[in-house]
């Protein structure tokens, strides 16, 4: 293959990236729907379930243990672990459980096994891009191939942990994610593939990015964990989870908020090493500052502080939940804000390609 | 230093949001010690470190909207020529160097005072924690968070013996009592901690040390031309505020070569492939020259100073007769690259031609285009038809006016053009060079020719003193950051009461997790099974087979 079949090449499998991506956020749906349970002929909206009650009314339908989810903790606020040796995310229904169990099995599977398949193109396409240029490179020296990488980076993520903590329930959202972000680097990012601009020839542009790359996946992972914390939050102090329902079966309060922790202190130290040990290096090479206040760098310096900020509340102030949850989301705002507001709104930011 | 400090603070309530009752019934006043350890108190609780980090990713963010003084001052001359109103108060703000303002230092002094009150306390506190033994046993086991009970084939000696070695193994720190084990493990969670507190501040000096003592300067050399390291060879330079012009390293350097190669196929056509500089350079005077390849992300480091190829363009060289018929300028003109076709703008200011002074402006097109509705362009960066598109001027400079005049401009309040020839193309006469072609100016004022292309170079020299600290300071920084985060400090305890007449053992197994995110029913089961193994093998096996 030549040079311009392998940039074409990389074209269309994002194009069927996204296509699979969406063929599993249906799937997902589907798990979503068939997990739903139907109310009871004349009991009108008895589904819904006062989150301060343990009992489930009488609804024969509802898994036993997604009522037991329900339980109320007896207070998140002092420790999440508890000693009880069952995995702290109760999240599917027991197959052995009928029909339902077995239809939200069936369609979560497909879900994740599309989202695989979509991965691996996304993957092809990446490689492909790289092949794609002449001399062949890193597929990440423009904003456009650098959202690619980063929509990467946050479905890996999710698929390379998912196994380990049971994180199907997130397929719908990241899916989703891949979907919106993957059309917007279409349509506003796209650049035919080409040769890197002198100032990205540097070993250092594969350190750099990718160590950016992989702390961003780990943030977006962690601040879908957080936001879906808020929801449910809200949604329960309101008793307005509906058994069943797909707040209902995310994991509860403390086992999200867990995670949102752990993605974070994953993210954190590699997002420490991208922003102030690789970027300043290699900017003491190309600029001869190693920090000069570019913009992107300040934006940097703010988002590791908000991190910073979180992990320091969550340790010492014990900060659980809702404010360490929110915290989380500015920092991921100040992230999403240093990739596309710098370079969109600003403008004259040494990183101007990235 | 934890929180529990401000509650200890007999006037916390007064900061906080309590109602005021007014003086006559408030607290007694304090003392200047009592205040000043309130203050202290207050300054290095956690939430005031934590109110301060978010103030000082605040005060980073207007740096990156107004333009600065130290890093864009032409943008920042322009912004101020469009905001005149706004300018002064900019300016009493200290918004145009953020990051060397008055607020923004105290922001971060005010951080570091809190850090070291924070850290210094608890390095006392870490060391006494360090040397004690694990705390004792509780009384009842079965109200920690992860407990066990199961019996063993062992005596309770034995038993007792087998959870040392097993806590032992798993790298707990174990203090065997009467009829229990204490154990405790991850002490380096909080040296991590402490590392990274210590690191920041490091890095923090390291930084403002390089702020202070270093430089940064700009330079255009044109090819074949020399700089030597002396403020006056700069074109523009910011030193920091305690650098002082001897500190700057005596290096010479000449530019030898220049080579830049541009893309002349594929959709990004044009875009420079690469651009490297040949120089060749002595370090102090007397020095024997060196020669070195200097090329963006390949700088020449020095001794106290690294020199940086950013940037390149041309500059046409051009020799330029008076009315007398005599040379009144021969040189090359820096022209500055307007896009990425590298079409460039300059000026040619002849003081010395007679009868009167001759000036020219306009650009050069290293790859000549012409349409009538774009006039004169560049189709491509490379000098593959170069061209000089100049309207020639005469009169006055303004030159002896005294006040300082950018050598890219033209002062042309006492400037006049030629008329053209030809009204058709405009009312002033414009020249269209390319290289070798003399033009005659008309008046008998002049001539020019355009002798031949040459390029420059833009150098950036500078020096950050206490860069590799500061390297050392973030390495060491991510080490004890994750230490601090993915060790777990934990605590367990083992006791044993014989059943059976003491051919069996009860063993109680208790654990207590001293941080978040940690997965103690796991360390639980290990323990346990650790155990359990050995007292009865078989038993042990199946047990594994149950698990997996």
């Amino acid at each position: 293959m030549t040079t311009a079949d392998f940039a074409a090449f990389s074209n269309n499998a994002i194009m069927f990236a996204s296509i699979v991506y969406a063929l599993a956020f249906l799937a997902h749906v589907a798990e979503w729907a068939a997990g739903r349970p139907v109310p009871a002929a004349g009991h009108g909206r008895q589904d819904v379930v006062d989150a301060g009650t343990t009992a489930s009314r009488g609804n024969a339908e509802v898994p036993a243990a997604a009522a037991a989810s329900l339980a109320p903790r007896p207070s998140h606020e002092t420790r999440p672990v508890s000693a009880d040796p069952s995995p702290p995310y109760p999240t599917h229904p027991d197959p052995a459980e009928g029909s339902t169990g077995e239809r939200v099995e069936k369609w979560g599977r497909i879900g994740v096994s599309l989202t695989a398949l979509a991965v691996l193109l996304h993957l092809a396409a990446l490689v492909t891009r790289g092949l794609g240029s002449d001399p062949v490179r890193v597929p990440w020296g423009n904003m456009y191939e650098f959202t690619l990488a980063g929509a990467f980076g946050v479905s890996a993520m999710y698929l390379l942990l998912g196994r380990r903590y049971s994180l199907r329930w997130m397929g719908l959202p990241v899916t989703g994610f891949e979907i919106v972000v993957l059309m917007l680097a279409v349509l506003l990012l796209y650049v035919p593939a080409g040769p890197l601009v002198p100032a990205l020839h540097s070993y250092w542009l594969v350190i750099h990015v990718l160590a950016a790359v992989v702390a961003t996946g780990a943030f977006a992972v962690g601040s879908l964990a957080s936001a879906l914390y808020l929801v449910k939050e809200r949604a329960a102090r309101r008793g307005r989870v509906r058994t069943g329902g797909y707040l209902d079966r995310l994991p509860d309060l403390p086992g999200l908020d867990l995670l949102s922790y752990r993605l974070h202190a994953f993210g954190f130290p590699i997002w420490t090493f991208a922003a102030l040990v690789a970027g300043p290096i290699w900017a003491e090479y190309a600029w001869g500052r190693y920090w000069n206040w570019d913009p992107k760098e300040v934006w940097a310096f703010i988002t590791w502080v908000v991190y910073a900020a979180y992990l320091h509340a969550r340790a010492t102030a014990g900060w659980r939940g809702r404010a360490a949850a929110i915290i989380a989301l500015v920092g991921f705002a100040t992230l999403l804000f240093n990739f596309v507001g710098i370079n969109f709104v600003f403008g004259g930011s040494m990183h101007s390609y990235a | 230093v934890t929180t529990t400090d401000q509650a200890a603070s007999p006037t916390s309530g007064a900061g906080g949001a309590a109602p005021n009752p007014g003086p006559p019934t408030g607290p007694p006043a304090l003392g200047p010690v009592e205040l000043a350890r309130w203050g202290w108190r207050q300054l290095t609780s956690m939430r005031t470190a934590l109110v301060l980090l978010f103030l000082l990713a605040l005060a980073a963010v207007p740096g990156s909207v107004v333009p600065q003084q130290n890093i864009d001052a032409i943008a920042v001359s322009d912004w101020k020529a469009q905001h005149p109103g706004l300018t002064p108060v900019y300016e009493a703000l200290g918004l145009f160097s953020v990051y060397s303002s008055v607020w923004f230092s105290a922001v971060y002094i005010l951080l570091m005072v809190s850090l070291v009150g924070c850290v210094v306390p608890r390095l006392r506190v870490y060391w006494r924690g360090m040397r004690a033994r694990p705390p004792t046993t509780p009384h009842r086991l079965s109200r920690l968070p992860a407990y066990r009970t199961f019996e063993v084939e062992l005596s309770p000696d034995a038993a007792l013996a087998r959870g040392v070695a097993v806590l032992r193994r798993r790298r707990y720190r174990v203090d065997r009592l009467e009829d229990s084990v204490a154990a405790e493990r991850g002490y380096l969670r909080e040296a991590g901690n402490l590392l990274f507190h210590l690191s920041v501040i490091v890095v923090l000096v390291a930084f403002a040390a390089g702020q202070l003592f270093g430089y940064k300067g700009g330079v255009i050399t044109v090819v074949g031309q020399g700089f030597s390291n002396s403020l006056s060879q700069y074109d523009d330079f910011a030193p920091g505020s305690l650098f002082g012009p001897d500190d700057l390293a005596p290096v010479n350097l000449t530019i030898e070569d220049f080579d830049v190669s541009f893309l002349t196929s594929g959709p990004q056509l044009g875009q420079p492939e690469d651009f490297r500089a040949r120089v060749r350079y002595s370090e102090a005077p007397g020095e024997p020259e060196r020669t070195y390849d200097l090329a963006v992300n390949h700088p020449l480091n020095l001794d106290g100073v690294s020199v940086y190829l950013v940037g390149h363009g041309y500059a046409p060289v051009v020799t330029v007769r008076d009315g007398n018929g005599d040379v009144a300028y021969r040189g090359p003109v820096v022209f500055l690259p307007q896009d990425s076709s590298f079409a460039s703008f300059g000026v040619v200011k002849v003081p010395d031609a007679v009868p009167e002074q001759l000036g020219f402006e306009g650009l050069f097109l290293p790859t000549y285009g012409f349409t009538m509705e774009r006039g004169p362009f560049s189709q491509f960066p490379d000098a593959l038809d170069p061209v000089l598109s100049l309207v020639p001027y005469r009169g006055d400079l303004g030159l002896d006016s005294g006040s300082g005049q950018s050598v890219y401009q033209l002062e042309k309040d006492e400037l006049d053009t030629f008329a053209s020839k030809d009204e058709a193309l405009g009312a002033d006469a414009r020249i269209k060079l390319s290289p070798g072609e003399t033009v005659e100016l008309p008046d008998g004022a002049g001539s020019i020719r355009f002798d031949r292309v040459q390029r420059w170079v833009k150098l950036q020299v500078s020096d950050s003193p206490g860069k590799g600290i500061a390297l050392a300071g973030v390495v060491l920084g991510i080490l004890g950051l994750m230490g601090s985060l993915f060790v777990r400090p934990r605590r367990a305890w083992v006791r044993v009461r014989p059943a059976d007449g003491g051919r069996r053992t009860v063993v109680e197994l208790a654990g207590l997790d001293r941080s978040s995110g940690g997965d103690l029913g796991a360390e639980i089961d290990e323990l346990e099974r650790g155990l359990r193994a050995g007292a009865a093998d078989e038993d042990a096996e199946r047990e594994e087979q149950d698990r997996t």
